[in-house]
């Protein structure tokens, strides 16, 4: 005989977020039917901390073996009820969060009925798949505590101060001769002008001052292996010695390139009068007083923005946004150097976004001109003489063209990948984007996460950002590493793929999908099978659709799961609306339960064909008054019974049977 | 069955991380959808067997949907590729069991994609409609 299942099934009103559009408790009443369900409960808010210790006590009192809330979002409450379950002694693998809200009572609102019977449909699915699910057990793992900080740029730098504060020793490895990245070579910052030099040694000292932090440049990656918690770089330091570093965390602040015109792109090779943006700022920082070019003055200069970036047709399609300000930042600058020039900002678009407006402000009392072109009709240089001869088609002047003369002429270029962003990839096995920037999980719920547990991101290697984004974004990663690995034992997710080595016959289809090198042949008995490394699994499942003979799965994603929650939706459920809600074809209205409680049918008789109030049920039927009204509403939801308006002592509504 | 409901009924694969906060956007801002329209999360629309769709259609689904993550798919660049082989796995089995391709349809939805799920839905419902 079956071993009898003992399922706790919660159903959340959400204070009425849920249950004004789904009868809860026809849900309720249907899984209590379920011979699988032992505990079948509707509550207020199911996140309470009274409704939490009421199903803790039920787990423990009616010794349930699996659980499901139906409440909102298994973004928000997955952990609050997997630690409900954890606390009374339930695997916490055997609950299951269905969502009855985001994508069914609020979705449907329009439809009360058909929601209701979608939630029956997904509260069975919920249970059929928690029944399928397997008791795992958390992946516990003790954590070194210390961090790999993988660039000594600004992002980098600031990250190794802040974990280093929270106890954390850190191995700050930079390729570089020194720290400091691309900051260290600007001339001035925004918004205060500060040097980019200045700002590097003030953070070295910062780092000088903490002995957990420990500098390597000129240092090379040669190999990273491990987990996280137990991450192994080895480095070699200036060509020489090869170190071997134990991390618990990484976090790859690698920052980005400048990019490279291309030869004769805008002109660029064509004379010392076209130079980049960069080159540029080391020019006018490296004197004073009048700015030369190839042994003469100048006096007007031309910007051409978006030299290389939000490119149509070239791998470059984003905004490289930190740019406009930069190039604005330094017409300033020449201002301010050399008096009386005429510069002329040719652009597509200006994004001095936030404060840095009051730059491009600054700019125009300046009395610098902006000339907007689009990309379809890009400004044509040519060399004249010691000038250059600019024409450019402004959009904004009815699409004339206008012809400019310059003395020297600056290609605002962009933020690309670094160019070994595909080395530093394969390395640490991280994903890249279209833009082969590196990739988080999320760019807005988690910004900062690879899909490699363990392994961060901060700063411009995840796209281009300004100073102060990057900053922010590699101090979000040392927040969110010190979180996961300052207790010393980090608990995992068991959600690793498994081979059924019975079925499989090793093709070497599964390991040549799997982009993070988790699966391995191995011998098995007479056979060669594929082996599963669970630290290197990310838990995508990519592998599992690609096996022929179907002999590998992702835990929580298992056939039985699966399928049993799509037959869940197919079947039939105790609650059936009718076609539209609104009655059916043939324009006969139709009731919308197959079976009325035993409550309904007595005020159903009660009130008879005729119409009466909800006083006059209550009298009739000797029920309490608010229970009465509770019933009639839900009636009227499902159109059992319909208002006929005010009653004859214009005192209350008067309700009747609609069939 | 619900033999009272004729509205097509769409199966959704939708990944956890970027389509399923698209979807749960929808009903977040109240924009309607099919209420026959059922959801089933996974991590990665790569992962989807084309067994599960063949199964769906076998239960009275009448079309499969896989909100995918396109290029923003945090697990693969090849993600799309692989989406679109599993795919064309499924339809050529479909195909075998007399059952149209055009049930089945895949696209991108991020995590802010909520008019643009509705609309697919709407949007499928009707071609659904029209194969009935």
């Amino acid at each position: 005989m079956a071993e009898q299942k003992r399922v706790g099934v919660y159903i959340c009103h959400c204070g009425g977020n849920i249950s004004d559009y789904v009868d809860v408790v026809a849900l309720r009443d249907e899984l209590a039917k379920d011979p699988d369900v032992l505990v079948s409960k509707h509550l207020q808010f199911a996140c309470s901390d009274a409704s939490q210790k009421e199903m803790e006590k039920d787990i423990r009192d009616q010794h349930l073996d699996a659980m499901i809330v139906c409440s909102c979002s298994p973004k928000l409450h997955t952990h609050t009820f997997r630690n409900v379950a954890a606390r009374s002694g339930l695997n916490p693998y055997k609950y299951v969060q269905v969502n009855i809200r985001e994508q069914c009572s609020w979705a449907h609102s329009d439809h009360s009925a058909e929601a209701t019977l979608k939630a029956s449909g997904l509260v069975r699915a919920g249970k059929e798949r928690v029944l399928n699910a397997e008791a795992l057990i958390p992946i516990r793992v003790e954590s070194r505590q210390a961090v790999a900080v993988i660039g000594a740029g600004v992002s980098g730098m600031r990250a190794a101060t802040a974990l280093a504060d929270m106890g954390e020793e850190v191995f700050l490895i930079e390729s570089a001769e020194k720290a400091g990245g691309q900051v260290g070579s600007r001339a001035k910052l925004f918004p205060d002008n500060s040097s980019g030099a200045a700002l590097v040694e003030r953070m070295q000292g910062e780092i000088r001052k903490r002995p957990g932090i420990k500098l390597f440049t000129k240092a090379t990656i040669q190999n990273v292996s491990g987990s996280l918690g137990n991450f192994t770089v080895k480095v070699s330091v200036g060509g020489g010695e090869t170190l071997s570093l134990n991390a618990g965390a990484i976090l790859i602040a690698t920052g980005y390139d400048d990019y490279k015109p291309l030869t004769d792109e805008f002109g660029y090779g064509s004379g010392p009068n076209v130079m980049t943006l960069p080159e540029f700022n080391a020019l006018l920082e490296s004197g004073s007083g009048d700015i030369r070019v190839g042994g003469r003055a100048v006096k007007r200069i031309a910007y051409i923005y978006c030299v290389g970036m939000r490119q149509v047709k070239g791998p470059n399609a984003y905004c490289s946004r930190a740019c406009c300000t930069a190039a604005i930042s330094s017409a300033l600058a020449a201002h301010e150097r050399a008096g009386g020039l005429d510069i002329f900002h040719l652009y597509r678009d200006i994004r001095t976004y936030g404060k840095q407006e009051s730059f491009y402000e600054r700019s125009s009392k300046a009395g610098d001109s902006y000339l907007m072109y689009s990309e379809k009709s890009p400004p044509k240089v040519e060399q004249k003489g010691a000038s250059l001869g600019i024409t450019v088609k402004d959009s904004l002047t009815a699409k004339t063209d206008i012809e400019l003369e310059v003395d020297l002429l600056v290609l605002v270029t962009g933020m690309v990948p670094r160019s070994d962003s595909g080395n530093i990839a394969s390395l640490f096995k991280i994903p890249r984007g279209s833009d082969k920037f590196f990739n988080e999980i999320h760019p807005k719920l988690r910004p900062v996460e690879t899909v490699i547990n363990g392994i961060y991101l901060g700063g411009s290697c995840q796209g281009p950002k300004t100073i102060s984004e990057s900053v922010q974004s590699s101090l979000a990663a040392a927040s969110k590493i010190f979180g996961v690995i300052g207790k010393g034992t980090i608990e995992l997710e068991p959600i690793v793929a498994r081979v059924h080595e019975a079925d499989c016959s090793y093709c070497g289809k599964c390991a040549k999908v799997c982009e993070y090198s988790a699966i391995t042949e191995a011998e098995h008995g007479d056979r060669r099978v594929a082996i599963v490394n669970s630290s290197a699994c990310v838990g995508c499942g990519i592998c599992a659709p690609v096996c022929p003979s179907d002999a590998i799965d992702l835990a929580r994603y298992t056939n039985a799961e699966i399928e049993s929650m799509i037959d869940a939706f197919a079947a039939a459920s105790g609650i059936v609306p009718s076609a539209s809600g609104e009655g059916d074809a043939s324009g006969k209205e139709s009731i919308q339960m197959k079976e009325f409680p035993a409550r309904w049918n007595t005020m159903l008789a009660a009130i008879g064909d005729e119409a009466m109030s909800i006083p006059a049920i209550a009298g009739a039927t000797g029920f309490d008054a608010q229970d009465v009204t509770f019933e009639v509403m839900t009636m009227v939801k499902y159109r059992v019974l319909v208002p006929k308006g005010i009653d004859d002592d214009d005192e209350y509504y008067s309700y009747q049977r609609k069939w | 069955m619900h033999d009272t409901i004729s509205t097509p009924r769409i199966l959704v694969f939708s990944t956890e991380k970027i389509s399923d906060p698209g979807i749960d956007q929808a009903g977040l801002r109240k924009i309607h959808y099919s209420p026959a329209v059922y959801t089933i999360s996974v991590p990665c629309s790569s992962c989807v067997k084309p067994r599960w769709i063949l199964h769906a259609f076998e239960r009275g689904f009448d079309g499969v949907f896989i909100a995918a993550d396109g290029i923003e798919c945090s697990y693969s660049p090849h993600c799309s590729d692989q989406t679109n082989a599993l795919i064309e796995e499924a339809q050529r089995q479909m195909k075998e069991r007399n059952i149209s391709p055009k049930r089945i349809r895949m696209a991108a939805i991020c995590s802010v994609c909520a008019e643009p799920f509705a609309n697919h839905m709407a949007n499928f419902t009707k071609i659904l409609t029209e194969l009935a």
